[in-house]
């Protein structure tokens, strides 16, 4: 049995950061490689890759990848829709979602376990296979605007929002942690003649920041990385989404500086969002278990 | 009575304006993310819209990657355009699932078209082409004196065995990675596109063209055995790679790793840059002629359209020598006609590209002209790809038919 000393502490600890640092460079080297990339012509980009120096901003560096991305397509437009769709869709979600799982855990009605149970089995079900039938129904669907009525929902953003608020995956997270809240607050509230909207309003939700922000990202990384449903739904380049434009640079040869400088642009929406809740979302993991 | 009359007047102008004012026409093109073919197809349709009032054309580009499943989402949403480009070899199975309609063009107008530019099915012409491309072996003028090799023609090509020892000379020299570059780092289209045309020329095929209702001897027999060795033999000798980084693809020869490339004109200008002295060889002959793919994008009417009289018109004005010039300059693929070829300096007699014309006139061959391509073309590159790899020659192809005559089975020989 070995002895603890002061001595082989350190070694310890100098050993578990040195893991640590090697998962932390295997993480962080492909968002190197692609910044880096970013920043050089394509010949040096391609002689570089075989090399460390395709982590390093050495040779010939500049920001013209960037600005030739945005001369090849839409950019900015591909961001704002796909950054628009996201965060709308995120916070319908949140709502829908969470009251969803508070109706099945705190509210005693008929035939809630088997609509649970009719819930969790779509998460078995893979988007690809009710994909048609969607679109069949999405160009069918009627919308009232400023135009009157209109039949079809292609071409517009609520096609790309409307089908991705409610998930069984986000209702069951919502379903997990409720069941962990104390309900004698619930029953307490009841008692003192609190609605249920008020209980879900004033006493569950203030208790939720750590699921809203599991939620938020995991449904984020969803929405933002959509690329079928919006390939089917927007023949108009004016409601494309960041994935779909990435198509816009795979032409018969690559420009791979233009399709990391592209690459690196799209990134930072998600690293962002991701940096803004990761506490919430790293206490959410902690406390109930659930893998992100 | 002059207040009656002015409001008679106003609602007779109205009329006439409405009466005049032109229809519009929704075209889908595939070229989003290309600059200078957005600006050309662009350039297009202002000229069109200006010539005339009956038709205004609106444009939807779309990214090349993702164009044919957007076509098939909106075919199943009723929502395709006026016109829709289309890829040749895609044109059959298009036409057959009814989202295009025959092309109503003046047929004189095409008579000096290249063959490969014209899609017709069902002895009825859908499509028209206003370029084609064509694929060469890319080398170099010192390559081939340093390996003392004879320069081929599209007339006098290298036949099997002065290729292998082609290969075999580059190889033993040590000078190169890789003695040849296929692409294989280029999955989809590109495989039956660029090395179906092996097979054709060792006198197999994908599908017996003859009737279309079967691959059985064509893709599995004797000569498309022999053509599963030979390729077998192209990575297990170690002329070639199997598995290919797609870096080395796009920058391989450029940077001295293969003696030889097979590569399309469109990647040409590019390796002329890299080399002054690049030189465009013809296929090999494996025994029944060089081949190499033809048909390339062209232009359709799909069957939704109201107005097929005016989408004809905007595709008959789209195939003016100048438009056919324009593409060829803007992405150095091949005018449709010889007169327009003229107008090119890479294209024009003596010309550096020149010789592609050549051998799409004299070497192409468009793939099989059936619904069935679709998934004839993924079962091909699936068993070449295998084959690449390892795989039993006999088993994988015999598989392959398996597959193929499935599916002709099972979507009852796609109108054959």
């Amino acid at each position: 049995m070995a002895l603890i000393s002061p001595d082989n502490r350190g070694l310890r600890l100098a050993t578990r950061y040195a893991v640590l640092v090697l998962i932390a460079v295997i993480f962080i080297f492909p968002l190197v490689f692609m910044l880096m990339s970013s920043l050089k012509p394509d010949q040096q980009l391609l002689l570089d890759s075989g090399s460390l120096r395709a982590f390093m901003p050495v040779g010939d560096i500049s920001l013209e990848n960037y600005s030739a991305a945005f001369r090849r397509a839409p950019v900015a437009t591909f961001i704002f829709n796909s950054v628009l769709v996201t965060g709308i869709t995120v916070v319908l979600s949140l709502a829908i979602c969470s009251a969803a799982g508070f109706a099945f855990v705190f509210v005693n009605w008929k035939g809630r376990g088997v609509m649970l149970s009719i819930l969790l089995a779509t998460l078995i079900i893979p988007f690809e296979t009710t994909a048609i039938p969607l679109l069949l129904l999405a160009s069918k669907l009627p919308w009232i605007g400023l135009d009157g009525i209109t039949w079809g929902w292609l071409n517009s953003y609520r096609v790309q929002i409307v089908p991705f608020i409610a998930d069984g995956l986000t209702i069951y997270l919502f379903v997990q942690y409720f069941k962990d809240l104390p309900h004698e607050l619930v029953e307490a509230a009841r008692v003192e003649g609190a609605s249920w909207p008020q209980i879900y309003r004033k006493i569950v939700m203030p208790l939720s920041g750590p699921i809203l922000a599991t939620a938020a990202i995991l449904k984020f990384l969803v929405m933002y990385n959509q690329y079928l449903w919006p390939l089917m739904v927007t023949q108009e380049e004016g409601y494309r989404p960041v994935m779909v434009g990435l198509q816009y640079f795979f032409q018969l040869n690559v420009a791979w500086g233009e399709v990391m400088a592209y690459l690196s642009m799209i990134t930072v929406p998600v690293l962002a969002f991701y940096l803004y809740l990761q506490k919430a979302f790293i206490a959410s993991i902690a406390s109930t278990g659930v893998k992100g | 009575m002059n207040a009656f009359k002015l409001a008679a007047s106003v609602a007779v102008m109205a009329w006439a304006s409405a009466a005049h004012s032109a229809e519009t026409l929704t075209m889908w093109y595939h070229g989003a993310g290309n600059e200078v073919e957005s600006k050309i197809i662009n350039q297009i349709i202002t000229d069109f819209n200006g010539s005339q009032s009956d038709w205004k054309v609106e444009l939807q580009s779309f990214p090349q990657a993702a164009y044919n499943d957007s076509v098939v989402a909106g075919a199943l949403a009723g929502n395709l355009p006026d016109i829709l480009d289309v890829d040749g070899p895609n044109m059959p199975n298009w036409a057959w699932a009814g989202y295009m309609q025959p092309l109503k063009i003046d047929e004189t107008k095409i008579a000096n078209f290249l063959p490969g530019t014209k899609g017709v099915w069902n002895g009825q012409l859908y499509s028209i082409g206003l370029w084609d491309a064509a694929v060469a072996l890319v080398t170099r003028k010192s390559t081939l004196e340093e390996l003392k090799l004879r320069t081929p023609t599209v007339d006098a090509p290298w036949t099997k065995d002065e290729f292998m020892a082609a290969l075999d000379a580059a190889k033993a020299s040590g000078k190169w990675e890789y003695a040849l570059d296929l692409g294989t780092a280029w999955t989809g289209e590109w495989y039956p596109y660029a090395f179906s045309p092996f097979l054709q020329s060792f006198g197999g095929d994908i599908v017996d063209r003859s009737t279309y209702k079967t691959a059985e001897g064509a893709l599995n027999g004797d000569a498309a055995l022999a053509f599963g060795e030979w390729w077998q033999g192209l990575f297990k000798n170690g002329y070639a790679q199997a598995t290919q980084d797609p870096a080395d693809r796009d920058g391989g020869f450029a940077a001295g790793k293969y003696a030889f490339s097979w590569n399309g004109n469109w990647a040409a200008l590019g390796a002329l840059s890299a080399f002054e002295d690049t030189v465009f060889l013809p296929a090999p002959d494996f025994g029944n002629g060089p081949k190499i793919g033809a048909a390339s994008w062209q232009f359709g009417v799909s069957a939704n359209s109201k107005h097929p009289e005016g989408a004809a018109a905007f595709i008959e004005f789209a195939l003016q020598d100048k438009y056919l010039a324009d593409f060829s300059n803007g992405i150095g693929l091949i005018p449709a006609t010889p007169t327009a070829a003229a107008m090119v300096d890479n294209y024009k007699e003596g010309g550096p590209l020149a010789v592609f014309a050549d051998y799409s006139n004299k070497s192409g061959l468009v793939r099989p002209v059936t619904p069935g391509y679709l998934v004839q073309a993924k079962v091909f590159e699936k068993a070449a790809a295998d084959i690449a790899n390892g795989a039993d020659v006999a088993a994988t192809l015999d598989a392959a038919v398996d597959e193929i005559n499935a599916d002709i089975e099972k979507n009852n020989g796609y109108g054959h």
